[in-house]
């Protein structure tokens, strides 16, 4: 299972990077929830996927899986709903005063 | 178990989310700002002696002993930075009363520099790895905020880069703690400490070392500084003010906590990696501080040379060093905020960003044109203004481990802020002006004591070290012998 989903991380990965390299605006805010979902999943591997028993008291102590890693993903999900909406409705502000989604149009401070 | 320690963090959350109900009461939002700074002054300053008297104190939330809950901790060295993070937003706060139209008061600009400051405070004191990462994004969303705010095409533009760069920081920051917590089994500071002193500089932990050395790199502007000088010339000159003041002195305070005391540099290869850093930091920080002539981008080239001369404290390690670094910080606090709203200033009275379009600014300003003289001397390090102090514990501490080649780069690279403030202080503020009596814009007593009281706090600073140097020894004992901090937390 570990595999799997290391191999699936390294694809999320390789896309979101392909996506950030490109020169549209919303490509690249695609391409970060794509790296963020990437590694809340690696985050959940590390703690490891599965091993039976749910993290009760009482129970038998050895089996069960680390819960504190989905406490992280959950703190880092919300962190990143918020980054990436705030970065969408700044990207819509910068279109609509600059006129252009094109990063590549957007560099220097020779213009104003 | 000390609940004052949660209140650098809590306060200002507090009151920012009051101040988003009031937002059309310009008036009564500048005064609970101003008494809420002030409480938050005197609250850190209590902390300080709280730290230095009796010892190391810590607070676990809801009661869990460390290392299974997050925890804040106040040592000597949070302490003193989150006491000057607080004095130099009061400064930059009083600055922007008289600065800020009201338009811009009324679009939450005081809320957000509230929840910056309680992201700032929450990174210095918190002793719990992602519990970092959580106080670095409540900084870093409030300052996407601050620096879009007033939406000019320029600030849009760079905006859009400065968040895209902190996203992908944080993406790293949360990869290097997943293998972390992989690896060590644990996100307490004082818990991955002990940790890793069993297990000794493995391969793995040199390598995850480096990854959070690189995210705090992004963050301090510590050779991967591309972002700095684009996105700290466009906000308005008081929110630039705090952002050189602040927001990299965060990043330098992660690597000086997480290279003292949860990964030694010695013996590997991250104690190349962090000399070499610092040493291109401070030369290419020098070179743009030469190469432009927009005001704005040398005091920001300015910022990233006080990065590099921290930084080579990282590199010698040892006890000199890091009071220099220490007390370096605090005085590099006060020097790039006083620079800033000085260059804010000059740009607003002459209309002109670049310094060769200016000229003569003594005739009309004395005391204005007397402030700049300071704060060059004090960026220079001149006793007995406060970068003096700093500089000269750093160097000591430099030459006793032996790095002559950095000791010379550092002290080379004052010459160089001298050179290029002197060459603004001549054609700028010196000469024959070029503004006419009844063009002259009126400039405000307002305006100028903010930067009056940074430069007395300067001075304060350097004549009263005898006093200052305790607390200083004091934070840096702390990061010399990691195990006090260690003991603080686990063994008590």
């Amino acid at each position: 299972m570990e595999t799997i989903m290391i191999i699936l991380i390294g694809v999320l990965v390789t896309v979101a990077t392909y996506f950030i390299l490109s020169k549209n605006v919303i490509r690249i805010i695609l391409g970060t929830a794509l790296l963020s979902h990437a590694v809340h999943m690696l985050i959940l591997t590390i703690g490891e996927v599965k091993k039976g028993e749910a993290p009760i008291l009482g129970t038998d102590g050895s089996t069960y899986t680390d819960a504190l890693p989905q406490a992280l993903i959950l703190t880092a999900i919300v962190i990143g709903f918020a980054v990436t909406a705030f970065v969408l409705v700044l990207a819509f502000r910068t279109y609509k005063t600059n006129g252009t989604d094109n990063l590549e149009e957007m560099r220097g401070d020779d213009y104003e | 178990m000390n609940n004052l320690i949660a209140m650098p963090l809590v306060i200002p959350i507090i009151v920012a989310m009051i101040l988003l109900l009031i937002r059309r009461k310009v008036i009564l939002q500048r005064v609970m700002m101003t008494l809420t700074l002030l409480g938050l002054i005197v609250v850190s300053a209590m902390l300080v002696q709280g730290v230095q008297t009796s010892d190391i104190q810590r607070l676990d939330f809801g009661g869990w002993e460390p290392p299974y809950g997050i925890l804040f901790v106040a040592d000597g060295f949070s302490t003193l930075l989150v006491l000057m993070a607080c004095i130099i937003t009061l400064c930059c706060t009083l600055f922007a009363f008289r600065s800020f139209t009201r338009k811009f008061e009324e679009m939450f600009v005081y809320p957000l520099i509230l929840l910056m400051l309680a992201g700032v405070n929450g990174s210095f004191l918190t002793g719990d790895l992602f519990n970092l990462f959580v106080c670095f994004e409540v900084m870093l969303l409030a300052s996407y905020a601050l620096i879009a705010l007033g939406g000019r095409s320029i600030q849009l533009r760079e905006s859009l880069k400065y968040v895209i760069t902190n996203i992908v920081a944080s993406w790293l920051f949360l990869v290097a703690i997943a293998f972390l917590y992989g690896t060590i089994g644990t996100l307490n500071m004082a818990h991955i400490a002990q940790r890793v002193m069993e297990l000794g500089p493995t391969p793995l932990i040199t390598t995850i070392a480096l990854l959070f050395f690189i995210v705090f790199s992004l963050k301090a502007g510590l050779l991967l500084f591309f972002w700095l000088p684009g996105s700290y010339s466009v906000p308005v000159t008081s929110i630039a003010a705090l952002f050189a003041a602040l927001l990299t002195k965060v990043g330098i305070y992660a690597i000086v906590r997480t290279f003292t005391l949860l990964f030694t540099t010695s013996g590997t290869i991250v104690h190349q990696v962090v000399m070499v850093f610092a040493v291109l930091t401070v030369i290419a920080g020098c070179f743009g501080a030469l190469a432009y002539k927009d005001l704005r981008q040398i005091a920001a080239y300015q910022v990233v040379i006080g990065v590099g001369v921290v930084m080579m404290a990282v590199v010698a390690n040892n006890e000199s060093a890091y009071e220099g670094a220490v007390f370096y910080l605090m005085h590099d606090m006060i020097g790039k905020a006083m620079l800033f709203l000085i260059v804010g200033v000059m740009i607003y009275v002459t209309k002109k960003t670049s310094y060769a379009d200016m000229s003569g600014l003594i005739r009309h300003y004395p005391v204005f044109g007397w402030l700049f003289f300071i704060v060059m001397l004090m960026l220079t390090g001149i006793p007995p203004l406060s970068g003096f102090i700093g500089k000269m514990l750093l160097g000591q501490g430099l030459i006793a481990s032996g790095s002559y080649v950095l000791v010379a780069i550092s002290f080379a690279s004052s010459i160089v802020i001298l050179l290029s403030l002197l060459r603004v202080m001549l054609q700028a503020i010196f000469g024959e002006s070029n503004i006419a009596e009844e063009d002259k814009i009126k400039l405000s007593p307002w305006l100028v004591a903010p930067i009056a009281l940074l430069g007395c706090l300067s001075l304060a600073l350097g004549v009263f070290a005898e006093n200052i140097v305790p607390y200083v020894q004091n934070a840096s004992y702390v990061l010399v012998n990691p195990q006090v901090y260690i003991d603080a937390i686990l063994n008590k």
